[in-house]
C-alpha cells in the first residue's frame, strides 16, 4: 500500500514537472489558444492585434475590440486633407469588415478604468468586461498643462492640434480656407519624442503648396521646439529651399511656452509670434488610460514593454502596443510601426494562450512617407530586430534609409501605402 | 511513467527547436511585408503594389536577391531587404509561395 502510494505521488510529480517543463519550453503540442482578448483602441495598432488574433487563432480566441469613435480617421494622408486635396471620406474606413469578416465584437464605447489584478475593464456606457489578456493601443493625449493658456475647453476649440484626425483635420482646414491671402499659418512642434516625426513638416509643405496655389502673398512659420528637423532633415531643407523660398520659414529652438488665444500669439521663452492661424501641436504621453491603469511609465509618459510580447514590464496581462509606449532605439511613433507592434503581439498572445513561449526573435519595420507638395513624396524606413543581449529590438545597421530624392512615383507608393496598411487593419 | 517520460522527452527535445525558432516564424516574418502587400500577401488591386501571395519561391527569392545586392533599381526595397537575414527572406518567400 505504501509502496502503491509512492507510486502515485511519484506519478504526480513526474506529471507536475511535465506540464511545468511544457509551459516553460514551450511544448503544449495539441493545445489551441483559447480564450478572451480585450482590445482598448482601434487604431493602426488597435485594429490590427483585433484582425490578426482572430486570422491567426482561426477564430479560437474571442475578441472584444473598444473604440470611442464610429469609424477609423486615418492620421496619415490627413495633412492632404489639410491641404484641401484629400477629403475626410478619402481617410475613413468602417469598422464593418472586423465585425462581419473576421469576428471581432466592436463595441462603440470608453474605458473608465481597468483592474488589472481582476483582469476586468469598466465600461463607460455601464458594464464589466474580464478578459484573459488585454491590448492598450490608446494612442496619445496632450499634456494641455504645458501650455496653460490651452489648458482649457474654449481654448482647445479654437487653437487646433489636428494631430488626431478628425473633427480637429476639418476646423484647421476650414481655418486655412477662411485665412486672408497674406496671412500666417503657423505650426508649433513639440520635443521629440513625439507622435509621427516627419509629420508636421509635411503638414508645413502641404499648406505652403495650398498658399501657392490658392493664397500666394501667405506665409508658413514652423516653431520647432527642437534644434533641428527631426525626420528627412536634408529632402525636407531641399523642398523647403526648392518649392518654398519665402513660403516657409523654419524656427529651431523655439518652444511654445504657452498661447495667448483671442490674438492667436504664440508665446515662446524669449519671444512671442502671432499667427493668422495657429496650429500648437502640444507636448502628449499615452493616452489616459495607461496612467489610470496603474502600469509603469517612464518619465511619466510612456509605457515600458517587454519586446518579445508588448506585455508591460510592470502589470501581468495588459499588453501596450503603438505611440503610447516608450520606444526601442530609432523606433519611430508611427502607424505602420503600431501596426507592426499588433501583429508581433498577436503571435505572442496566441503562444501565451496556448501555454507557449513568445516568439524569441522578433522583427518590426518602418516605413513612412510624407508629402512635400500634392503629389510628391519621400520615405523614411527601418527594420528593427530582437536582440537578445539588450531585450530591445535594434535598428539594423546598413538597412533602411530616406528617398533619394522626392519624386511622384513615390508619391503614387505612399497612397499604395495607406489603401494597403488601411486594409491590412480593416478589410 | 514510461510513456511521461518519452512525452517530456519530446518536450525537451522541442524546447531546443522553440528557442531557435517559433513554429509560426515564416508567418510572422511575412507579416512585416504586409502593410504595403497586403494580408497574407494579396494586395489591394489598382493600388500599385505588388501581389506576393502564390508567386513561385524562386522568382520572389530572385527579386529579393537583386533588391538586397543593387541589381535590381528600387525606390525603398533595396533598403528594407538588407534588413532581413538571407534565412528570413528564404522563409518569407517560401510562406507567401505557399498562399493561394
Amino acid at each position: 500500500m505504501k509502496m502503491m502510494l509512492m507510486k502515485r505521488r511519484d506519478f504526480l510529480k513526474a506529471g507536475a514537472a511535465a506540464g511545468a517543463m511544457a509551459s516553460l519550453y514551450g511544448c503544449a503540442a495539441g493545445n489551441k489558444a483559447g480564450g478572451h482578448v480585450v482590445v482598448v483602441g482601434g487604431g493602426f495598432g488597435g485594429a490590427t492585434v483585433a484582425k490578426y488574433l482572430r486570422m491567426w487563432s482561426e477564430g479560437s480566441v474571442q475578441v472584444t475590440l473598444i473604440e470611442r469613435n464610429p469609424a477609423f480617421v486615418s492620421c496619415p494622408i490627413s495633412n492632404l486633407v489639410i491641404a484641401g486635396t484629400k477629403s475626410m471620406e478619402d481617410i475613413t474606413v468602417s469598422y464593418d469588415n472586423l465585425k462581419s469578416k473576421w469576428g471581432v465584437r466592436v463595441l462603440q464605447d470608453d474605458v473608465l478604468a481597468i483592474d488589472t489584478a481582476k483582469r476586468s475593464v469598466k465600461l463607460a456606457k455601464g458594464g464589466d468586461l474580464s478578459y484573459d489578456r488585454v491590448v492598450l493601443s490608446p494612442g496619445i493625449d496632450f499634456m494641455f498643462d504645458q501650455i496653460p493658456g490651452l489648458n482649457n475647453a474654449a481654448a482647445q476649440e479654437k487653437i487646433m492640434h489636428a494631430w488626431k484626425a478628425g473633427p480637429q483635420t476639418v476646423t484647421l482646414r476650414q481655418q486655412l480656407e477662411a485665412m486672408k491671402d497674406g496671412g500666417t499659418f503657423a505650426i508649433a512642434i513639440p520635443k521629440a519624442p513625439y507622435r509621427c516625426p516627419p509629420g508636421p513638416y509635411e503638414r508645413a509643405c502641404v499648406v505652403a503648396d495650398y498658399f501657392k496655389k490658392s493664397k500666394p502673398k501667405s506665409k508658413v512659420v514652423i516653431l520647432d521646439a527642437n534644434e533641428d528637423v527631426q525626420s528627412k532633415k536634408g529632402l525636407f531643407v531641399k523642398a523647403w529651399n526648392d518649392l518654398y523660398k519665402g513660403v516657409i520659414e523654419y524656427r529651431p529652438n523655439s518652444e511654445v511656452k504657452d498661447v495667448e488665444v483671442a490674438s492667436k500669439t504664440a508665446i515662446l521663452e524669449f519671444d512671442k509670434f502671432k499667427a493668422d492661424v495657429l496650429n500648437i501641436i502640444p507636448p502628449h504621453r499615452a493616452g489616459n488610460i495607461a496612467a489610470q491603469s496603474g502600469i509603469k511609465l517612464i518619465n511619466n509618459r510612456w509605457v515600458d514593454v517587454d519586446w518579445l510580447s508588448m506585455e508591460s514590464t510592470s502589470t501581468p496581462g495588459v499588453h501596450v502596443i503603438g505611440d503610447a509606449i516608450f520606444p526601442a532605439p530609432t523606433m519611430p511613433k508611427s502607424g505602420h510601426m503600431a501596426n507592426q507592434h499588433g501583429k508581433l503581439t498577436a503571435a505572442a498572445i496566441i503562444n501565451l494562450l496556448a501555454g507557449q513561449a513568445p516568439n524569441p526573435t522578433p522583427v518590426v519595420m518602418n516605413t513612412c512617407y510624407s508629402f512635400v507638395d500634392a503629389k510628391n513624396a519621400i520615405h523614411v524606413a527601418s527594420i528593427h530586430q530582437y536582440d537578445a543581449a539588450t531585450k530591445l529590438v535594434q535598428p539594423v545597421k546598413g538597412a533602411g534609409g530616406v528617398s533619394a530624392a522626392r519624386n511622384e512615383l513615390e508619391g503614387k507608393a505612399a497612397m499604395g501605402w495607406a489603401k494597403n496598411i488601411w486594409a491590412d487593419m480593416l478589410a | 511513467m514510461k510513456r511521461l517520460t518519452a512525452i517530456a522527452a519530446v518536450c525537451l527535445l522541442a524546447s531546443a527547436g522553440a528557442h531557435a525558432a517559433d513554429p509560426n516564424l515564416a508567418r510572422n516574418l511575412a507579416a512585416t511585408c504586409a502593410n504595403c502587400h497586403g494580408t497574407n500577401g494579396k494586395a489591394v488591386p489598382g493600388a500599385g503594389m505588388d501581389s506576393l501571395a502564390g508567386e513561385s519561391k524562386a522568382k520572389l527569392l530572385q527579386k529579393l536577391a537583386d533588391f538586397k545586392s543593387g541589381d535590381k533599381p528600387a525606390s525603398i526595397m533595396h533598403q528594407i531587404t538588407k534588413g532581413y537575414t538571407d534565412e528570413q527572406l528564404s522563409l518569407i518567400a517560401d510562406y507567401y509561395a505557399a498562399q493561394k
